[in-house]
């Protein structure tokens, strides 16, 4: 390291900058780590609050509390916030953190970007916060933005598509600092198969940001330019096809839930094995599993699409294409399992959120399977069965593992123990609770009920009562994350954590080597000896 | 961070600020590639938005084929519209000539455009028109109201399992939209 540039040494006397502005200026990963992480975690309980309105008011039939258009700003409202400012932003922000030392790196590779990007989120979703005050409210349209819906919002159109312009330069900005981090500052010796699961997760989903961000972009570009200069993209009058805004939207959506799915498998498949206290199966095929998911993530696309009329031989081919993610996916729920195989585990709250992950995910993928048959969808499709499928595979899957990151990492964090008789509390009123939510939401959906809508036939009454009632209870059970957050950074149960936090850890990932808390400054001198026990 | 590490970022970034301006690019690449798949598959009851020439078929008595008119008006176009007729029997290789009736009820001049679907999507590829308003923006008069023929014909080449064609039009107020 004698080719020091001065201006990192400057950093390095200084430590943290003094004050509030330290989080305004910082360049440092794991600062903008923090920042994300809280960031996300604030937007979760926003978008929560969405979440319970859409409850209540779907609680009896009729209408209770607020009225249509409102009810449908919520359900739009809620998606965008919980995809664009929750999950991603929570996955960016472990990204931040973790990265630079399961890699054995100083930082990010582009530390100014980085903290560029997380600016930008905040301005992306303040941005489409404020559209909820606007003269004719939010957009009411549910976030696939459909035309010509979408182009009858009020006021708040334009400004919701630029807060999606911002957000997608933060996604995009975040993904080449995190290709480039990967790529450029490894530690010696730490070769590409030789990264941690939750790494190529990421160098994989990154690479998935920087191909259909720029694709949202130009789609909702569109609907602005159809709306304020009439050029008809999607508009039939001027010779448009609202059809075609569905193929270029699903062009980016169908990858943007694996963008938030991959890095999910990455930590699964980064805790399981400290917990099962073996290496993970199949290491490779992990890898490849997850590019092949990332690769098929783009040719899949018109299956959210069934029902457009398609010709025959379009809906056979996504069909049979949707079909084949299965496989790859199948790949990996055998490996979790396989790696819990007889294997000397223990239950603490990350493991338990991680094993209710493996069974509930696959769940979803069942539904999603049953999607992918064409002739079946057109049973399925806009129903309460697909907002069942899609929860099933966020709700307890992303955000679990995000649940289950979090009490790993903690410790490691801020260097004090959680409670872990609150996360273990935390944990089953979430897992059941989250069943008594979406779960009835299948037969709902199978039994004929229309998803968005604020008001329903009597018959649908009991089981969304049920489901309103688990969503209440899995709503207030977040406190309890909430609460065991503050209280582990404000000392936690104030047992000494070590350096390794959980047994053999060490063995995984080099993020376990440096104390916990870790200094502000981590790898100026990349470590020597690569752990290879996670292969 | 040494130079050389930073060197190699820089290079990446590029690479990928590359793939991020043509990746946007690829988006509006779409709607292109959109259309033409439309126009040489017939997907999604797109047909040819101008006219084909009068070519003459061998015309089969043996089949019949309904065709179908539905006239529809987009949301806010203040506009009576219909088919003279709702439904006709044809043979496929058969001219046939259809009258439709559209009146502005407006006291401006009006300036509209009707886009037509055809259903089942598959055989738009098979149904000719030569004739039809819907080839170009129509200008009405204030309360004028005319009527207008569609002169089609339908494939012989159609296979044998569509009995039954559905056309129809929506009418569209491009008044502010047009330029004049
Ligand atoms: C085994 C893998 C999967 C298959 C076969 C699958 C299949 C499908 C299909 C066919 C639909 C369209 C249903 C319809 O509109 O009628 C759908 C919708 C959806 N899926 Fe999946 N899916 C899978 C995994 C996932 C994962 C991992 C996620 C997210 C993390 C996800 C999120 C969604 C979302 C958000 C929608 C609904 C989008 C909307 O219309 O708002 N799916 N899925
Ligand atoms: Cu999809």
């Amino acid at each position: 390291m004698s080719a020091v540039v001065a201006e990192h040494d400057d950093h390095h006397d200084h430590g943290p900058a003094k004050g509030l502005l330290r989080w305004v200026i910082t360049t440092n990963h794991k600062d903008i780590g923090t920042l994300y992480l809280l960031f996300a975690l604030a937007m979760f309980f926003v978008g929560g609050s969405m979440a319970m309105v859409i409850r209540a008011e779907l609680f009896e039939p009729g209408m209770q509390f607020v009225n249509p258009q409102f009810f449908n700003s919520m359900t739009t409202m809620h998606a965008l916030v919980m995809v664009f400012g929750a999950v991603m932003p929570a996955f960016v922000g472990l990204a931040n953190w973790m990265i630079p030392m399961m890699i054995g790196a100083p930082d990010m590779a582009l530390p100014r970007m980085n903290n560029m990007s997380f600016w930008l989120l905040v301005a992306g979703v303040l941005l489409l916060a404020s559209t909820l005050f606007m003269e004719g409210g939010a957009p009411a349209s549910g976030w696939t933005l459909y035309p010509p819906l979408v182009l009858q919002t009020g006021k708040a159109l334009p400004f919701a598509i630029f807060s999606v312009h911002l957000l997608g330069i933060s996604s995009i900005l975040s993904g080449i600092n995190i290709i480039a981090t990967i790529f450029n500052m490894r530690a010696p010796g730490m070769t590409l198969m030789k990264m941690p699961m939750f790494v190529w997760t990421w160098l994989i989903t990154a690479f998935l940001l920087i191909a259909i961000m720029p694709v949202f972009a130009g789609a909702v570009t569109m609907l602005l330019t159809d709306k304020f200069f009439h050029t008809s993209f999607f508009d039939a009058a001027g010779g448009g096809d609202p059809v075609l805004y569905q193929h270029i939207f699903w062009f980016f959506g169908h990858p943007e839930v694996y963008v938030m799915i991959l890095p999910t498998f990455g930590v699964a498949s980064t805790i399981i094995p400290v917990f099962a206290r073996k290496p993970l199966f199949g290491y490779s095929s992990m890898v490849y599993a997850t590019a092949a998911i990332a690769f098929l993530s783009f040719i899949v696309w018109a299956h959210h699409m069934f029902t457009v009329g398609m010709p025959i031989a379009g809906e056979l081919y996504f069909m049979y294409a949707t079909m084949l993610i299965a496989i790859p996916t199948g790949v990996k729920v055998f490996n979790w399992t396989a790696t819990m195989w007889k294997g000397s585990m223990t239950f603490e709250t990350p493991m338990l959120f991680s094993i209710a992950f493996v069974v509930l995910f696959t769940m979803g993928g069942f539904t999603g399977l049953m999607m992918a048959v064409a002739p079946a969808d057109f049973q399925y499709h806009d129903t309460y069965f697909i907002v069942a499928h899609f929860h099933y595979t966020l709700v307890p899957a992303s955000v679990f593992i995000l649940m289950a990151a979090g009490y790993f990492w903690l410790p490691k964090w801020t260097g004090h123990m959680y409670d872990e008789r609150i996360g273990q509390l935390h944990f089953w009123l979430s897992v059941v609770s989250v069943n008594v939510l979406f779960f009835p939401q299948h037969f709902l959906g199978l039994a004929g009920m229309p998803r968005r809508i604020p008001d329903y036939a009597v018959q649908f009454a009991d089981w969304n009562m049920i489901s309103s009632i688990g969503g209440f209870v899995f709503g207030a059970s977040q406190l309890l994350f909430l609460y065991i957050v503050i209280d582990t950074i404000k000392g936690g149960t104030g047992e000494k954590v070590t350096a390794e936090v959980w047994e053999d850890a060490a063995k995984h990932s080099l993020e376990w080597t440096l104390p916990s808390p870790p200094p502000y400054h981590t790898f100026t001198t990349p470590p020597t000896v690569i752990p290879t026990e996670h292969i | 961070m040494n130079e050389s590490v930073k060197q190699k970022n820089a290079k990446l970034v590029r690479i990928l600020v590359f793939v991020v301006l043509g990746m946007f690019g690829f988006g509006y690449a779409l709607v292109p590639l959109y259309d033409v798949l439309c126009e040489v598959t017939g997907l999604n009851g797109k047909v040819e938005p101008s006219a084909v020439k009068e070519v003459s078929y061998v015309v089969d008595k043996n089949r019949e084929i309904t065709v179908e008119f539905m006239t529809a008006l987009n949301e806010a176009t203040p506009m009576v519209f219909r088919s003279e007729i709702k439904k006709i029997k044809v043979h496929p290789g058969e001219y046939y000539t259809v009258n439709f009736y559209a009146e502005n009820k407006t006291d401006k001049v009006m300036v509209a455009r009707a886009i037509p679907s055809i259903s089942p999507g598959a055989v738009a590829e098979f149904f000719k028109k030569t004739e039809c308003f819907c080839f170009s923006e129509q200008t009405f008069k204030a309360r004028e109201g005319r009527t207008m023929p569609v002169r089609f014909v339908v494939n012989p080449e159609i296979p044998k399992e569509y009995k039954t064609i559905t056309l129809a039009y929506t009418f569209f107020d491009n008044t502010e939209t047009s330029v004049k």
